[in-house]
Order: structure tokens, then C-alpha cells, then sequence
């Protein structure tokens, strides 16, 4: 039998949704870990065999001293990384704490901020180490996953959906639910990769998969406050799930000049 | 044998990262320290000045393996805030997720988390190349807790569709009814399941457990109920701060729950079990009669006994629920008039036990303050006292053979040490 291509899985910060998602494939689960060696998927598996690994899927984001180590270490042993989920591409939920004082968080939290070892921001694996591939959306889309691990075994570049959200929901065949009910959406600043699950769902969408790659978000953070939204509240809706990209800071910065 | 200094790397087959630390003098044990490294991610922090409405979706992203229980958690703790009721069809859509990420989580547990530790190998994948057919009704059970969660949350992790007062959209009938064929194949394999799991090999250990959970007047108690314990302690749920408190260990990122004035206790499974086993829905009260399992399972080995018998009356729960389901006028119900500034807690059931959440909400309907308490923090000091009997009673293990012990031990639990803040590491020190 041929030698078989070397997976690790690894977790920073993060809730470890995105490595489930992998163990979400049930109808391809075995026939995946018939193509290549689970050598390193702690989650799932007691055996955990040394590196190096072909690839790496790496979750979650920096916001230690040790983990800002770790990553050297875990970019060293592994020829391709590529990183899953809003964590690990842009800082996650947890990088709301780059816009505050993280001393002062971790009082609220812990009544002994003293035994806590951790730094003052949450970043991207990006800014720590080279990345192969990023994989946006908080969870990350399992079928993505997928075409990511079949892309690598056939060595091309994986095919995942770019544009954004709205010409996604278009193609879905849903009402817009800006233009019909008047409700914010973060649609047409936001990567497509989801299914436009939220539009589907008469909600809009609140911008899980990140920015798209060339988003209008002053034009579009006009739109929303003539949808009725305050400064406040646009500022809130791009500062989720990836407040650290880019493009969503930077819309995030304009808010609170509008006083927000 | 009592001098020796182990350090094993992690413990694997656990959701999230901590470590072990055992210190065993004359044949002691004489420290036992779970330690939960996971990043702190600082949560109920950068929930404040949030509206109220994001709740839901923010707490989700503690856990990717239960991010059903922290949204109902989080609505009801919320609705009670705000002087919401949500009845009738929200209130069974609202059972009906939950049971979906009973499901899910349970058969993640029992197949590819627990089982490889009974039948002697280290993954369900290597564990798949013998026992295929078990493997694949684990994946065909999970799959079908979360053909549930797809189809009324949007997606199975982090589901888009819970909002405070209900959801944003309510499924017609005949959509929910697209589920009924996998829920019937999923009932038939979670009662294979239950037998499967109950003819396992388990070692004889039983623990003197104080079981928390909630208990309903009528059913198993999944979103509603009073907090009830073993020792007697009936208490309104909104009331939990009263009962139990959190200390801050040092050598720990996650903080350790108490009942004040009192010890460890046990929640997850195993607690609902003793404290429900009356609220069996028929089918699966018939089968747990059959295999004769005793109404209070005090051997955590035998937990994953138990957590079947909840897939199955879940997958049962689950079709009862959509047999009756009429959609709501409505998807969600709004608060009466002007938000005042208000505070409101919840204990819902997790698949790993109860989770509590309070919130203090100002006029503007923005969060002023948020406490979170997750069912592992629970659990913590209650598994180190698992361990501590474990090393115990049997002082002459090897390392290697400890270590492995110890491992399984934790797992019994099925810990989440995202939610409590991912692998764990073990280093036994012999003095």
C-alpha cells in the first residue's frame, strides 16, 4: 500500500466547532481516513504519532505566550498549513478583547487574575507564521473542509466559493431581506461560503465567513444606518466573529467616528 | 514504585486542552489537579455592551460541540429578564433542538469519544477496521441529531436560528415531517445502541455521587425544571447562585463550582438519570426495563449506558414533538412595551449537565453584566475525586498503566474543557 499522505489537526483559542466539523462528515469520515494517516487529531484519536505532517489544518487563534510559540513549532513540522475557521484567519470572537483592556477583562472574569497567562490580543495564525490556505467561516463549511483535504491529495489549489453572501442567497432563490423586510444584513460585505443560511432563515446575515475580498463598507454602513441602525449598533455588527479583519476593523474604526 | 515523577503529554478523545498533574506520597494520592490550560476567551466580558438580541449567537461560539445548550440558556435566562413566555409550538420547537444536540453529542461521545476506551483501541477510525457496522450506526445516529439541528437551526454548529422570544423562522409541518424517516431508523439504532453499550465490560467501581439536575413535573427535563439534588436540595433554578459557588484554583484557567457549605458534586447524565429515571418516555422505559439497569447508575464506567438511554429517548422525544407539531402564529414573541433595565438567570441541561447564565440588561436592552457557569467547571473537583479513589485503590499500577487508568477516568465524564475553557496533559509525580 501506497504511503499515505500525513494529516495533523491542531487547536488554539477557539471552541473546537471547526475540528467538529470534520468529525461532521459522517457519510465521508472513513472513507477520508482511508486516503490519508490521522497521524495527529488529539479530538479524536489517543494515538498521536510524531511529525513531520503533510498537512496541517490549524483552529483557533494566538492569545498566549506559549501558543505564539506553539505555532513556530507546529509551522516547522508541516509542509502545508492551512488554517479553519474565523479564529485561526482573523482572531475570532475573542479578538473583541483588541479593542478593550484585556487586564480589565480578566478581572470581570476571574476574581485571581494572577494564575492567568494570557496576552493582550487574539490574532490570525497569519501573523504569527506562513500560511498555505485560509478557511473562512465560524463554523467553517464541512464541505469546504473537504475540498480542501481531496485539493491537497490531488495537489491544486481548492476551489471554495468567493464573492459575496448576496450572490450567494440570489442563486438560493431568496427574498432579499433588506429590500422586502427592511432588516440589516451584512450580505453584500461578506464572503458567500455559508449557503446564505441567514437570509434563508429571514434574518440577516451577521458576517460569520468575514469580509469578502473587495467589500464597499462605507457605502454599505450608510445603507444600514438608513435601515434605521445607530452608529452603536453598526459598530456592533461588523465587531463579532471576525471585529480583527481588515476590512471589518476598519468599518468597525468609521463607526465609532460616527460615535458609535 | 513511590518514588516517580510522570509527565504524559495529553489526554486525547476530550473536547478541549488541560492537562494532569498527580502527586502520589506512600502510595497516595496526595494532590490530584485537573488543570484546564485551554486560552480563557474572556466571555462574559465582551458580552457587556452587547444588545441582549446577540446573546445567543455569542455564547454559542463557547462550545462547537453543545452550542444549542448555551443559546437556550441564554434566551431563557433573557425572557426571564424581560418578562417573556415562550409556550406552545416555540416552546416544543425549542425541545425538539435540544434534542437534536442531545443526540448529536451523545453519539459523538459514545462512538468516537468513549467506546474506543472498552473495546481496546485508540480511535473509532482504527476501532471502524474491526467493529465497521458499530461505527457507521454511531455516524448514522449523529447524523441524524443533526439532520434536526440543519434543519430547524440553519446548520449543526453554531445554529443561525434561535433568537430570544423564540426563532427567526418557524418550519410548516411538512418540513419538520421530512425528518420522521431518519428519526425512526435513528430510534431503532439508538435502542441497538443502549443494549450494545450495557453489554460492554466495565470495571466495578461505584462513587458516592451528589447528583444536580433539574427535574420537571412531567418530563425529562431538557430546558425547564427546579434544580434538585441527591442530598435533598429542591431550589427554583433562577435561584442556583444561592446553592452553588465557583472557586479559582491556581493551577487552572477554568474556575471549580461547589455547593456552598458543601463538596464536589456530579452533574451530566449520570445526575438527570437518578433524578429522572421516572420521566422515561414508553419505548425507551421499556427497553431500560429490559436490559435491567438500575435507577440510580452509580459506576461512571457505565455512563455511556446511560447517555444511550438518552439518544433514544431523545430520537423518541423527538418524534412525539414533530407528530404534534402545529406551527406557531408567529416564529418569536417580543417584550410588552419599553425594555426596562432588568436581570434574569437560567439552568437549562446540556448534554454534559446543567449550565447556568444570568444576565443584567439596562434600558437601551444592552447587556450591563453576564455570569456564566458551564456544566465541566461543574464537574471538575468531582472527576479529581474519581481520580483520587482510582489511584487509591490500586497504588501498584505502572505509570504507563496509571495513566491510561486515569485517562479513561476523565473521559467516563465527558468533559468539555472548551466550554470549561483542550487536551490534557498528565505528569504523575511519585514522592
Amino acid at each position: 500500500m501506497a504511503v499515505r499522505p500525513r494529516l495533523a489537526v491542531w487547536k488554539f483559542a477557539s471552541c473546537d466547532g471547526c475540528q467538529l466539523s470534520l468529525l461532521d462528515c459522517e457519510d465521508e469520515l472513513l472513507a477520508v481516513a482511508g486516503e490519508v494517516e490521522i497521524a495527529n487529531f488529539v479530538e479524536a484519536s489517543s494515538a498521536v504519532a510524531p511529525g513531520p505532517y503533510d498537512l496541517s489544518l490549524v483552529e483557533g487563534s494566538v492569545t498566549t505566550p506559549e501558543d505564539a510559540r506553539r505555532i513556530q513549532e507546529v509551522r516547522a513540522q508541516s509542509k502545508h498549513l492551512v488554517t479553519i475557521g474565523a479564529c485561526a484567519t482573523a482572531g475570532g470572537i475573542q479578538a473583541l478583547r483588541n479593542f478593550q483592556d484585556v487586564e480589565e477583562f480578566r478581572r470581570a472574569v476571574y476574581a485571581r487574575p494572577e494564575y492567568i497567562a494570557t496576552l493582550a490580543t487574539s490574532t490570525a495564525i497569519r501573523d504569527h507564521v506562513p500560511v498555505d490556505f485560509e478557511l473562512r467561516g465560524c463554523p467553517i463549511n464541512k464541505a469546504q473542509v473537504l475540498e480542501v483535504i481531496a485539493a491537497f491529495l490531488h495537489r491544486r489549489r481548492p476551489t471554495v466559493a468567493t464573492g459575496s453572501v448576496c450572490a450567494e442567497c440570489k442563486r438560493r432563490g431568496v427574498v432579499c431581506v433588506v429590500v422586502a423586510q427592511g432588516t440589516p444584513c451584512l450580505g453584500p460585505v461578506t464572503q458567500a461560503g455559508c449557503g446564505a443560511i441567514c437570509p434563508a432563515y429571514r434574518r440577516g446575515c451577521y458576517g460569520c465567513f468575514g469580509p469578502q475580498d473587495s467589500p464597499n463598507t462605507p457605502a454599505w454602513s450608510s445603507r444600514l444606518g438608513e435601515l434605521g441602525l445607530a452608529p452603536g449598533a453598526i459598530l456592533r455588527i461588523y465587531r463579532t466573529f471576525n471585529a480583527a479583519a481588515p476590512a471589518f476593523r476598519a468599518a468597525g474604526d468609521a463607526a465609532v467616528q460616527e460615535g458609535g | 514504585m513511590t518514588d516517580r515523577t510522570i509527565a504524559v503529554d495529553y489526554l486525547a478523545r476530550v473536547e478541549g486542552e488541560g492537562s494532569l498533574r498527580l502527586r502520589l506520597e506512600g502510595g497516595k494520592a496526595k494532590e490530584v489537579e485537573l488543570r484546564i490550560f485551554e486560552p480563557p476567551r474572556f466571555f462574559e466580558a465582551l458580552l457587556r455592551g452587547r444588545s441582549y438580541l446577540e446573546a445567543p449567537d455569542i455564547t454559542a461560539r463557547i462550545c462547537g460541540i453543545c452550542p444549542v445548550a448555551y443559546q437556550m440558556s441564554a434566551c431563557h435566562a433573557l425572557e426571564r429578564a424581560l418578562g417573556l413566555r415562550v409556550v406552545g409550538p416555540l416552546r416544543d420547537l425549542r425541545r425538539l433542538l435540544y434534542c437534536g444536540e442531545w443526540i448529536e453529542s451523545h453519539a459523538l461521545h459514545i462512538y468516537l469519544l468513549h467506546a474506543p476506551d472498552f473495546l481496546g483501541y485508540p480511535d473509532a477510525i482504527r476501532m471502524a477496521k474491526d467493529h465497521r457496522a458499530t461505527v457507521e450506526t454511531g455516524l448514522a445516529l449523529k447524523q441524524a441529531g443533526n439532520a434536526i439541528l440543519e434543519l430547524l437551526g440553519g446548520r449543526e454548529i453554531h445554529p443561525i436560528n434561535v433568537r430570544v422570544g423564540g426563532f427567526y423562522r418557524v418550519p410548516p409541518r411538512e418540513e419538520l415531517e421530512t425528518l420522521l424517516p431518519t428519526l425512526e431508523a435513528a430510534l431503532g439504532a439508538a435502542e441497538r445502541t443502549v443494549r450494545f453499550a450495557s453489554g460492554l465490560p466495565f470495571p466495578r467501581v461505584e462513587e458516592a455521587y451528589e447528583f444536580v439536575a433539574l427535574r420537571h413535573p412531567e418530563e425529562y427535563p431538557m430546558n425547564e425544571g427546579e434544580l434538585v439534588s441527591s442530598e435533598g436540595l429542591v431550589l427554583p433554578q433562577e435561584r442556583f447562585e444561592e446553592a452553588f459557588e465557583e472557586v479559582q484554583v491556581p493551577y487552572s484557567h477554568a474556575l471549580q463550582a461547589r455547593r456552598r457549605g458543601g463538596g464536589a458534586y456530579l452533574v451530566g447524565p449520570l445526575a438527570r438519570f437518578a433524578l429522572n429515571h421516572d420521566r422515561l418516555p414508553p419505548k425507551t422505559r421499556r427497553v431500560v426495563e429490559e436490559i435491567g439497569l438500575e435507577p440510580v447508575v452509580r459506576n461512571p464506567y457505565r455512563s455511556i449506558v446511560v447517555r444511550a438511554v438518552e439518544v433514544m429517548l431523545a430520537c423518541e422525544e423527538a418524534i412525539r414533538l414533530i407528530r404534534g407539531y402545529a406551527p406557531p402564529e408567529r416564529p418569536h414573541v417580543d417584550p410588552p412595551g419599553e425594555l426596562a433595565g432588568a436581570s434574569g438567570a437560567a439552568v437549562t441541561e446540556a448534554p454534559r449537565g446543567i449550565l447556568f447564565h444570568r444576565y443584567e440588561i439596562g434600558n437601551d436592552g444592552l447587556i450591563r453584566a453576564a455570569r456564566i457557569v458551564p456544566p465541566t467547571s461543574q464537574n471538575q473537583a468531582r472527576i479529581e475525586e474519581d481520580l483520587r479513589h482510582l489511584v487509591d485503590a490500586r497504588p501498584d499500577r505502572t505509570d504507563r498503566e496509571l495513566t491510561d487508568a486515569c485517562e479513561r477516568a476523565i473521559r467516563n465524564h465527558d468533559p468539555c474543557i472548551s466550554c470549561a475553557t483542550h487536551f490534557l496533559r498528565l505528569e504523575v509525580e511519585r514522592a
